[in-house]
């Protein structure tokens, strides 16, 4: 089968997770792949562990990532690494929450998008699709805030993880 | 319409299709994970109205399809349990205008007291079954469910799931969409009012419309076979047809689009072409008892696997015949009452008074959990005052005085408000006390508007059913409201003075959910300046 990549985002409800398996599902569509998101919306939601599923690849079937079979776990929360730390694959990376530089973070409500600069530093997704994706989702008030905060969870990831 | 793909959960797609086949109208009460359908037929400019419960907007989507006009009925799997009676009646009526009435199931229960597979309700209403496996097929079968409602005149259900209605996956919408038909008043008496002498008929009737229905599935059904080896064939619908073709590439699929009623001699076929044929179905072993019936040999899932979601790796494991433990994931944090939430209080004060609570629907379910751990019952919508009224009935005096019905608002206008006139009607020798937590939304779906608010889904303001005059209108002997904020500390002496007393009580707590509150400001503040626009605008005299 075609190689797919599975991605899994977690946290808690409020910490804009889903927000941000949006925005990365509209960036890889904007790349050219076929996707599939998935997540609970509901009683689940309200301030419990939140996760949301992003596959994507040439064909996906399942929605859902197979437990152990995720690519990248990108994880908004430190309770919650290790309530998702199962659907990592042996060799998956993990994107812990202290990746970004707090300091550094104009708005902590960016923190999202700044994870999602960490996890773009590491995958083949064209940036020009990343800033669409994001304009696209958030108001307009938003995007230069959000633009810094994905600009600097890019570098963060880069001086972190060293990607070829 | 543009081609363009778009990325769509399985709601949205539904919508999608309903607006490109000119929907005359959306009916629903919220549900998930079913909600999300109304609300973005709105938003891309449908027409979509909440209703107080599913068999009123099951009823309001029959007047419309009597009418001529296309409708769009939405809920979730429990909803269908409260439009159930009319739905087995609507079958055996003619409808002109195409009927889709959508259930979401929610197996695994992410967000429901229960995980029934509405499959059973196909066989049992006798209506025609659509089962997408993502938004691609969700939006055809949406367009093909109002094509085969017109041509047969019969109500058809699509049937989603949680991962159909909450995965987002690329649509690439039709080009043209055959227009509605025109409403228009049509007398047929004998088609639309089921009395015996006309039902009997009707009945012939739909078995007969069933046995074409059939044979169209034979012939044209969205079934499709993706060959593979001739060792392993598996019979798949719905989103376990996903998981099957990922947990095993190499076998052949036979993924039916339409589950009822069943292409049974193409399954047949399939099977005569296959070694072994397996059965791979998300809940109920419907599918495979079917076959069996049929008399096509057919292997199913053991029933470790009926419980809870499907899954890749739960597949693998059944078409292993794999029967050993399941790891259990870690549990991660459970929901929670909001910070600031307006229930907190009360579930702090009957905690604390030690109150017998019949609970119900909705966020405040969550007041069954620490650190209130103040909820004895919850069963369904509206179901906290006639259990209440039941305990009050049976238990001795001294236990059946401490029995408090908690109700939200919106579940309230649901379902509860025959449940006051149950408790006027019949009232306990101690007397009862309903509670109900008015929030000022329906916080548990999303935020959705309801009768109560008076704010149609939209937001723009329109009627609004007022709890207390309705409580007084219906002989209730104490009604009383409290805003929280003002009279939080109140309630506690309240309630311990209506709970003494052998008398019929509701208490209207108010006080509004602090994720609505802002946004209800917004709303209020819009309505306002359109008022003042309107009269403004009015002709002086």
């Amino acid at each position: 089968m075609h190689k797919v990549t599975n991605i899994v985002l977690g946290g808690l409800g409020g910490q804009g997770v889903l927000t941000a398996s949006d925005i990365l599902a509209d960036a890889v569509f904007r790349a050219g792949f076929d996707v599939k998101k998935s997540e609970l919306h509901g009683m689940s939601q309200r301030g419990g562990s939140v996760s949301s599923d992003v596959r994507y690849g040439a064909k996906v079937f399942s929605p859902m990532v197979p437990a152990g079979e995720a690519d990248y776990l990108l994880v908004l929360e430190p309770t919650q690494v290790e309530v998702n730390r199962p659907v990592l694959k042996a060799d998956g990376v993990l994107i812990a929450p202290d990746v970004i530089p707090l300091d550094k973070l104009k708005n902590k409500k960016s923190f999202n998008v700044a994870m999602l600069g960490a996890l773009s530093a590491l995958l083949d997704i064209p940036e020009a699709a990343w800033l669409d994706a994001i304009h696209a989702r958030l108001a307009a008030k938003l995007h230069r805030l959000n633009d810094e905060a994905f600009a600097l969870g890019r570098a963060a990831a880069r001086d972190r993880f060293h990607p070829t | 319409m543009s081609t363009e793909p778009q990325l769509l959960n399985g709601d949205e797609a539904v919508a999608l299709a309903a607006l490109h086949a000119g929907v005359a109208l959306g009916t629903g009460y919220p549900g998930t994970p079913s909600t999300e359908i109304l609300e973005y037929l709105d938003h891309i400019g449908g027409r979509a109205q909440w209703s107080p419960n599913e068999k009123v907007a099951l009823e309001v989507g029959i007047g419309v399809a009597f009418a001529g006009g296309r409708a769009l009925v939405t809920m979730k799997h429990v909803g269908l349990n409260v439009a159930a009676d009319p739905f087995f009646t609507a079958t055996y009526t003619d409808v002109d205008g195409g009927l889709v009435v959508v259930s979401a199931d929610d197996p695994g229960m992410a967000s429901s007291q229960n995980e029934q597979d509405n499959r059973h309700y196909a066989r049992a209403a006798v209506a025609p079954m659509l089962e997408p496996c993502d938004s691609q097929e969700a939006y055809d079968y949406t367009l093909l469910a109002f094509e085969l409602s017109e041509r047969w005149k019969i109500p058809v259900i699509l049937r989603l799931t949680t991962r159909v209605c909450h995965s987002k996956t690329l649509v690439r919408p039709r080009a043209e969409v055959a227009p509605p038909p025109a409403p228009g008043f049509r007398r047929d008496v004998p088609a639309r009012v089921m009395i015996p002498a006309f039902a009997k008929p009707a009945h012939l009737r739909l078995r007969a419309k069933m046995v074409e229905i059939a044979a169209w599935n034979e012939a044209q059904g969205p079934n499709r076979v993706v060959a593979g080896d001739k060792d392993l064939g598996i019979v798949s619908s719905g989103i376990a047809a996903v998981h099957a073709q990922e947990a095993a590439p190499e076998a052949s699929h036979l993924i039916l689009g339409m589950s009822y009623p069943l292409p049974i001699e193409t399954i047949r076929r399939f099977a005569a072409g296959v070694e072994r044929l397996m059965v791979v179905e998300e809940g109920d072993p419907v599918l495979l008892e079917s076959l069996r019936a049929a008399g096509i040999p057919v292997e199913g899932k053991p029933e470790m696997y009926r419980f809870g979601e499907l899954n890749v790796n739960r597949v693998r494991r059944i078409l292993a015949g794999d029967t050993s433990p399941e790891p259990v994931p870690p549990k991660g944090k459970p929901p929670e009452l909001c910070q600031g939430c307006s229930h907190r209080d009360v579930f702090e004060v009957l905690r604390d008074m030690d109150c017998i609570v019949s609970g119900d629907i909705g966020c405040y379910t969550l007041g069954v959990l620490p650190p209130f751990s103040a909820m004895d019952t919850c069963v369904c919508m509206g179901a906290s005052i006639g259990v209440g009224l039941g305990l009050r009935h049976s238990l001795p005096d001294e236990q059946a005085k401490r029995v408090v019905s908690v109700i939200g608002d919106s579940t309230f206008v649901h379902s509860g408000i025959t449940g006051l006139a149950e408790m006027v009607y019949n009232p306990p020798k101690t007397g009862h006390v309903v509670i109900i937590l008015d929030n000022g939304t329906t916080a548990m779906t999303g935020l959705q508007e309801h009768p109560g608010t008076g704010r149609s889904l939209n937001h723009d303001p329109t009627g609004k059913i007022h709890f207390e005059a309705l409580g007084k209108a219906m002989g209730i002997q104490n009604v009383l409201s409290l805003e929280r904020f003002a009279d939080g500390h109140r309630l506690e002496s309240v309630l311990r003075e209506l709970l003494d007393k052998p008398e019929t009580s509701l208490v209207v707590v108010r006080q509004p959910c602090v994720l609505a509150a802002p946004k209800i400001r917004i709303y209020e503040r819009a309505a306002l300046e359109k008022m003042s626009h309107a009269c403004a605008a009015m002709p002086a005299d």
